[in-house]
């Protein structure tokens, strides 16, 4: 079904690419026009895929095609905007790229299993000063994995030797996107991990309980310092 | 066969309440396997031609309908586990049962499928309600008979391979030695053996140590029809490996790899999406390989690697409402596509209930509509037509008019007839070519 009404301004000239944003089903006499490469996407085409990135990383279990692609094209979309000029506000992707990682990171078996034992046990803690149980025995990663073990392969991923999703925690898969537009002190101030920058959060991503958020961020960083020897932060 | 042969409806079916996911022929195409979302699976069988009705060859009723999975509640994750069917596979028929495999997001079910038609009576060990009786009142022990009974069909799970996929099952492909079958999910193949369950052994991994280094993900996978060394699969970026598992033990790394260049004067921020492909087919004679994306369907030969031998428009009108389609995520969905017996024709679905087939010998098409209105019992499909601009001739429909919630995703060719099946939603149509 095509999506209702969410009607753009037409583009200025200038600024216009040749993607037809507007709504061409409703136009019927919109010609349909070989598109030439575009030189500069529109910040409306940024913004419709940070949404959908949010939208799909917002699944208990994302469509790993979907974001993968989504992410992609948001890169590409960037990498051609980098050298526009001042773009509109757009609603950021602050939580996103965190939650990206996280829930990446939640569709390994073994990593669900540390955050479910991680959340149960924040749910009976007060404050965040308590160590969470240790993380589950992990076997060792490789080929031929009985079928019965659900840490197949995931354990890679918490391994020392490779990086740690979590270690690297809130760069993810932001890390060769230029964020920092969305910096904000809000964030910054409450001493958290810098991440990717975040934005301003709740008015402007309305899909994501702020309540939500700070818990996830909450839980990210207590797992960091699971993961890390006390000692020098990063 | 000629893709102008016209066409008959002689089945229509609607699944209760089920958007259909998958429909499969069997190796001799007397059955009919369907999936739906719900976990059921739906089997159809032709009935025996007969001598009094000539003209009319066999139709195919419900044989058999049970449910292959429920949905699952991850208590670790905390994420239910879709019952639906991606992908149904049948086994080649070694004796009078029938097996086929069936697969969810998580877990794959070899089930079987046979007929009971007689039924033991006469024991005088149970009374008729099937409580044993007192030995004191049993002076004589008596051999039951057996007794014919109305036919009845009952399908039995036989294994289930569970817990060997972090990611979601796209494929399933039953090897040509029929003892192993692989199961292929966003990121890894594995590779199983029929007899066991507990153990499958990983031959493809594409995971990357960190997941931020993710940029490609495996989105079908298949056997080679008569090689069981050999299998390809595809990815998001629009490339095929293949791979030989006499190679090594891992197949990380392929023997062949395809990929089209692009082409400059089509570049758009979409470009890597609809490269993606959503479907792999070897064709019957394993030569070639047929890949759909999401604007054309592709023929490979296996010993060139650097381009397509063919490619045809399913739609091309699409590639100007690109970003709308990426909008309403219509851009991402997943079509199949199918060879005929002969591998002369292949075909594929589209919008509005269309669906597309290519006739390689004399590259001519046709477009064919799977509805309630023009599926009435043997009634003669209309070839159509979209209409891209301009004067909109009588019979002709323009593209602002498709209906984009009305896919073809799923469609099956009969193994040796032109006879196909052809999933719209939540019904289910099968055609054959009118017999004069």
């Amino acid at each position: 079904m095509l999506s209702k009404g969410l009607k753009r301004k037409r583009e200025e000239e200038e600024e216009k690419e040749p993607l037809a944003v507007d709504a061409w089903w409703l136009d019927p006499g919109h010609a349909s026009v070989a598109q030439a490469p575009p030189a500069v996407a529109s910040s409306s085409l940024f913004d419709l895929s940070v949404l959908k990135l949010h939208h799909s990383l917002q699944q208990s279990e994302p469509d790993l095609r979907h974001l993968v692609l989504v992410v992609n094209t948001l890169r590409r979309i960037q990498a051609s905007m980098a050298p526009a000029a001042a773009l509109p506000p757009v609603p950021s992707p602050p939580a996103a790229p965190s939650v990206a990682d996280n829930l990446l990171a939640s569709s390994d078996a073994a990593l669900s299993a540390s955050m479910a034992s991680l959340l149960e046990d924040l749910s009976h803690i007060e404050g965040l000063s308590q160590a969470p149980q240790p993380l589950a025995d992990e076997g060792p990663p490789g080929r031929g994995i009985g079928g019965a073990a659900p840490s197949l392969g995931a354990l890679d991923l918490l391994g020392p030797a490779t990086g740690c999703l979590l270690d690297d925690g809130l760069e993810g898969l932001f890390e060769d996107i230029d964020t920092s537009m969305y910096d904000n002190e809000l964030w910054a101030s409450e001493g958290l991990k810098p991440g990717p920058e975040d934005g301003p959060g709740k008015e402007e991503a309305p899909e994501l309980d702020e309540a939500e958020l700070d818990y996830l961020m909450d839980v990210l960083v207590g797992t960091q310092a699971l993961e890390r020897p006390p000692g020098p932060g990063r | 066969l000629k893709c102008t042969e016209k066409y008959i409806c002689c089945l229509s079916f609607q699944s209760k309440s089920d958007i259909i996911s998958t429909v499969e022929f069997n190796h001799t195409g007397e059955l009919l396997a369907t999936g739906d979302k719900g976990g059921r699976v739906v089997i159809f069988q032709r009935e025996q031609e007969s001598k009094n009705q000539v003209h009319r060859r066999g139709e195919y009723n419900v044989y058999s309908t049970f449910q292959s999975h429920e949905p699952e509640f991850d208590y670790l994750k905390s994420l239910e586990i879709e019952e639906k069917i991606n992908k149904i596979r049948w086994l080649p028929q070694q004796n009078a049962a029938y097996f086929l495999l069936s697969t969810n997001d998580k877990t794959v079910k070899l089930w079987k499928v046979s007929e009971r038609d007689k039924r033991p009576e006469g024991y005088n060990l149970k009374d008729e309600e099937g409580r044993l009786r007192d030995p004191a009142t049993i002076t004589t022990l008596r051999v039951p008979v057996l007794r014919p009974m109305d036919l009845m069909v009952e399908a039995t799970p036989r294994r289930v391979f569970a817990n060997a996929h972090t990611y979601h099952i796209n494929s399933i492909s039953v090897n040509s030695d029929y003892e192993t079958y692989m199961s292929a999910d966003d990121l890894r193949i594995n590779l199983w053996n029929f007899e066991i369950t507990n153990q499958s052994f990983n031959i493809v991994d594409i995971k990357p140590a960190n997941m931020e280094e993710l940029t490609e993900v495996i989105t079908a996978a298949e056997f080679h029809p008569h090689h069981c060394n050999t299998f390809v699969y595809s990815s998001s970026k629009g490339t095929i490996r293949l791979c030989d598992m006499r190679a090594s033990a891992l197949c990380d790394r392929h023997t062949k790899f395809f990929e089209e260049p692009e082409d400059p004067s089509n570049r758009s921020f979409f470009s890597e999406i609809i490269s993606s492909i959503s479907d792999v087919k070897f064709s019957h004679s394993g030569r070639y390989i047929m890949t759909r994306d999401y604007l054309t369907v592709k023929v490979w030969d296996l010993n060139m690697e650097n381009r397509p031998i063919e490619t045809y428009q399913v739609h091309d009108y699409l590639r100007s409402k690109l970003c709308s389609l990426y909008e309403n995520d219509c851009i991402f969905d997943k079509f199949e596509c199918v060879w005929n017996g002969s591998d002369s024709v292949i075909m594929t679905g589209s919008y509005n209930n269309f669906f597309r087939m290519f006739d390689r010998n004399t590259k001519r098409d046709v477009t064919l509509e799977a509805s309630r209105e023009n599926s009435k019992p043997r009634a003669i499909l209309k070839p159509r037509k979209v209409c891209v601009g301009g004067k909109r001739r009588k019979d002709e429909i323009s593209v602002d008019s498709l209906d984009f919630s009305k896919k073809i995703l799923h469609t099956a060719w009969h193994p040796s007839e032109n006879i196909i099946a052809v999933a719209a939603t939540n019904n289910l149509y099968i055609f054959q070519d009118k017999v004069n």
